[in-house]
């Protein structure tokens, strides 16, 4: 194994992504530009301008075309990868369950951004989480460093056998796509000894023996595929972390675990939430720390597959849960609050557990935000009962 | 299995059912073709040949949608009544009348 | 089943199958005899896509595959797009891509998948040149789901959602010409071809495979089912669409227009001998065949005009 020397460049997360892309050797890129996604896809194009790579890229005419693009080029055999945000991503759902359906592991970079109408480009989740059923892995990043090293872990983690499902690397508008922080990158040859070449479940190039794939299945045989897609969808945990370990050791950022925990181990009140808001909770309970409370901070990686297992060893320990959804589920609530509540009803695990909507539409979500809700957790754990499950924080009343 | 128009791949063709999950492909991939499935008991008339009148044009067996028309040896065209729907095609089409659709007795 | 030499030689299409029978196309059905002429044209290293349509089922249901090709089933609109995808990877993997001994790209839609939903993701693969060939197999109306009409239906057409009736609520719009809006593209080659004329067809397959760049066949494929006619007279039905100049033959190849049948230089066949062998055309009266009528003269003399100026 060559020695580990990273490349330290300062870089927005789009561009993180796209590098993350160039050095996973991806082969075919079909995209549709849109805010705040486009400068992933652009500088793809310009690292085949440069001569840097000989990706085939399919400047296609909608983010729809974009995801069939990417299923046809993924059923050839070749690696995939795309990027989108929002409408996009919405205009895509079709294809998005065709894409786990037939087992391809394309790699999609989503910037989270709020849907219209009415218009916004700004950061909120709504547009991923509505995409859960679709049989896509979701991982959250917090920060650059993440998108890149997502975009690499996923291509292996997507093209393990035991799984072979896409994957969806899912970054904030603006917040991470747009703003620059150093990325450690890996030499190309690192990269290459940790991902190495595509090996496909199926391809259509063996001509001899020619396939079909994707053909109707009555109810005597559909069923039976779902299965098995659950199942590999099952297995993905395992694949993740085993993936998520092996980075660690030879990248030195560890991704074996599904959530990250951070200062919970006595804590009284844990945040929890999904990507870069996750960087200013975690900042706010060193704060609070100081300033007398009890709180700790955990941050979800994979929302799909949901780390069941892992929300449950922490809510045995932890006597209050302040969830922070910046996304929502009309007529129900909060998306995460919804999923963790959920895998904990046959557990003996009981904490009291309150919703947060925060940041829709790209609202500023601070500091000073985590310490009122801190100060309302506090009030809901010495009542020591939940009346309002969930609270629409920034609200002008 | 007489020598039709495919032969071994007609001969090896299964019908495949599967009984457990493990059965099953990880991707609904094919895995056999159609040439399994027996089309001929649509048919309620039959197209029969009659080789006296046969000019050896083989407009049939281009027109045939199954197909389910074949050459023999002799270079007289036969039919594969296993595929066969009768939709009459090739009676319709031959030059010479030498196809009859014949109401099938079952 | 090994054919004579000496009667191979006198066949006027390729003696090999590469289209399975055992399918369940209705009986008659234009879209599976087309799809085995394909096949013929281009033989195994062949990769096929279909959208939703009728050739879904045509194309075997799991776990079996009519073609004796590669096979990916894709949704409706996506053709256009999931065909540009596979030429991307096979040359990103190093394949040759169309021509002689490349191997071939084909999109297999239906009128509604091609007309109607997939006509964005055609455009985007006509516009972006990739090496594929898509054919369009017109049966004039959404078949697979019952026979409603879509933009290729044409005027005066009985449908389930254009059912007649008291108010005489048939289809009220000419068919979409959908090759105009192809030619549009200035692609390379793009032709017309019917199920009737099948060595037309295969010579027009063949030049498609040799042209670098997409090209487009608009093939007629009759349906007997939908169209309310006897099995027997799919390819009768076919042969008059092209006499009457219903649906004329013609390429456009590099700029060019050609004519290949009817003759320009003969009047058509009256457009009644085309429509009385149809149930679908039952409900049209005398003024409705008039009008049909001089939508077709007007579209042969406009074809004829420009097989004249860019021929």
């Amino acid at each position: 194994m060559t020695e580990y020397k990273p490349i330290k460049k300062v870089v927005s997360g789009n561009y993180a992504a796209a590098y993350g892309a160039l050095h996973a050797r991806v082969q075919v890129v079909a995209a549709y530009p849109i805010t705040p996604q486009t400068s992933i896809i652009e500088k793809i194009a310009e690292f085949i301008a440069n001569g840097e790579t000989d990706i085939q890229y399919v400047p296609v005419e909608s983010e729809h075309s974009a995801m069939a693009a990417c299923i046809g080029a993924s059923a050839t055999g070749a690696r995939v990868f795309t990027a989108t945000a929002a409408q996009g991503l919405a205009l895509m759902h079709e294809m998005l369950h065709w894409a786990s359906g037939s087992r391809l592991p394309i790699v999609m970079v989503n910037a989270n951004r709020a849907l219209a109408p009415p218009w916004s480009v700004w950061d909120e989740q709504t547009d991923s989480l509505s995409q859960r059923d679709t049989g896509w892995m979701q991982f959250y990043a917090e920060n650059n460093q993440e998108v890149y090293d997502g975009v690499l872990m996923a291509f292996k983690i997507a093209e393990d056998k035991r799984v072979s499902l896409p994957a969806m690397i899912v970054e904030s508008a603006f917040i991470l796509s747009h703003t620059y922080d150093i990325v450690e990158m890996i030499p190309q040859e690192l990269v290459d000894e940790f991902l190495p070449p595509r090996d496909p479940l199926y391809t259509l190039t063996d001509f001899d023996n020619p396939i079909s794939v994707g053909a109707l299945a009555t109810p005597n045989d559909y069923y039976e595929f779902r299965y098995k897609e659950a199942m590999a969808m099952e297995r993905a945990k395992k694949v993740i972390k085993e993936v998520g370990r092996e980075f660690g050791e030879r990248f030195g950022r560890d991704y074996s675990q599904m959530i990250e925990t951070y200062r919970t181990e006595d804590a009284e009140i844990v945040f929890m939430g999904m990507g870069s808001l996750m960087g200013t909770v975690k900042e706010a309970v060193d704060v609070l720390r100081k300033e007398g409370y009890k709180v700790g901070a955990v941050k979800v990686r994979w929302f799909r597959p949901f780390p069941k297992e892992e929300l449950y060893q922490l809510a045995k320990e932890v006597p209050a849960i302040a969830v922070v959804d910046r996304n929502f589920s009309f007529g129900q609530e909060g998306i995460l609050f919804n999923e963790s509540k959920g895998v904990l009803f046959n557990t003996d695990a009981r904490p009291l557990m309150k919703d947060y909507i925060v940041g829709l539409g790209g609202r500023d979500f601070t500091v000073n935000d985590v310490r009122t809700i801190a100060r309302d957790m506090k009030k809901t754990l010495e009542k020591g009962k939940v009346k309002e499950e969930v609270v629409w924080y920034h609200l002008k009343r | 299995m007489e020598d039709t128009l495919f032969g071994e791949k007609k001969a090896e063709a299964r019908k495949l059912a599967f009984t457990s999950v493990e059965q099953y492909p990880e991707a609904p991939i094919s895995l056999g073709t159609t040439l399994s499935n027996f089309t001929g008991d649509w048919r309620t008339f039959m197209p029969v040949i009659n080789e006296e009148k046969c000019v050896k044009c083989y407009i049939c067996w281009k027109f045939c949608p199954e197909p389910a028309i074949y050459i023999k040896p002799d270079g007289y065209v036969a039919i594969d009544y296993d595929y066969c729907k009768g939709c009459g095609i090739c009676a319709n089409e031959c030059p010479t009348n030498a196809i009859t659709m014949e109401k099938e007795e079952k | 089943m090994e054919i004579p030499e000496s009667v191979k030689k006198r066949l006027t299409l390729p003696a090999e199958e590469h289209f399975y029978a055992g399918h369940t196309a209705c009986q008659g059905c234009g879209a599976s005899l087309g799809l085995r002429y394909v096949l013929k044209a281009y033989g195994k290293k062949t990769i096929v896509a279909i959208p939703a349509c009728c050739s879904t089922i045509i194309a075997g249901a799991w776990p079996y595959n009519t073609l004796d090709a590669n096979l990916f089933h894709t949704a409706f609109a996506t053709t256009g797009a999931v065909i540009s995808g596979i030429e991307a990877a096979l040359k990103a993997l190093g394949y040759k891509v169309k021509g002689e001994d490349g191997v071939m790209v084909v999109g297999w839609a239906g009128d509604g998948g091609t007309a109607d939903i997939g006509l964005q993701a055609l455009s985007g693969f006509l516009e972006r040149g990739h090496d594929a060939v898509y054919i369009m197999y017109d049966n004039e109306a959404y078949m697979n789901t019952g026979i409603q009409r879509s933009g290729s239906t044409p005027y005066g057409a009985w449908t389930t959602n254009t059912p007649g009736g008291k108010r005489h609520f048939l289809e009220k719009r000419h068919k979409k010409k959908v090759i105009d809006i192809v030619i549009a593209h200035e692609i390379p080659y793009a032709a017309t071809a019917s199920d009737a004329y099948p060595e037309d067809f295969l010579r027009k397959l063949r030049k498609a495979q040799k042209i670098p760049g997409p090209s487009f066949i608009q093939l007629f494929a009759p349906c007997p089912t939908g169209w309310r006619s006897p099995t027997d007279k799919s390819i009768e039905i076919a042969r008059l669409a092209v006499q009457t100049a219903y649906f004329p033959l013609f390429e456009y190849e590099n700029g060019k227009y050609r004519i290949n049948m009817p003759s320009p230089k003969k009047e058509p066949k009256p457009i009644e001998e085309f429509l009385k062998l149809q149930g679908r055309f039952k409900y049209m009266t005398k003024e409705d065949v008039e009008t049909l009528q001089q939508w077709v003269n007007h579209e042969w003399e406009k074809l004829k005009k420009l097989a004249e100026v860019f021929g």
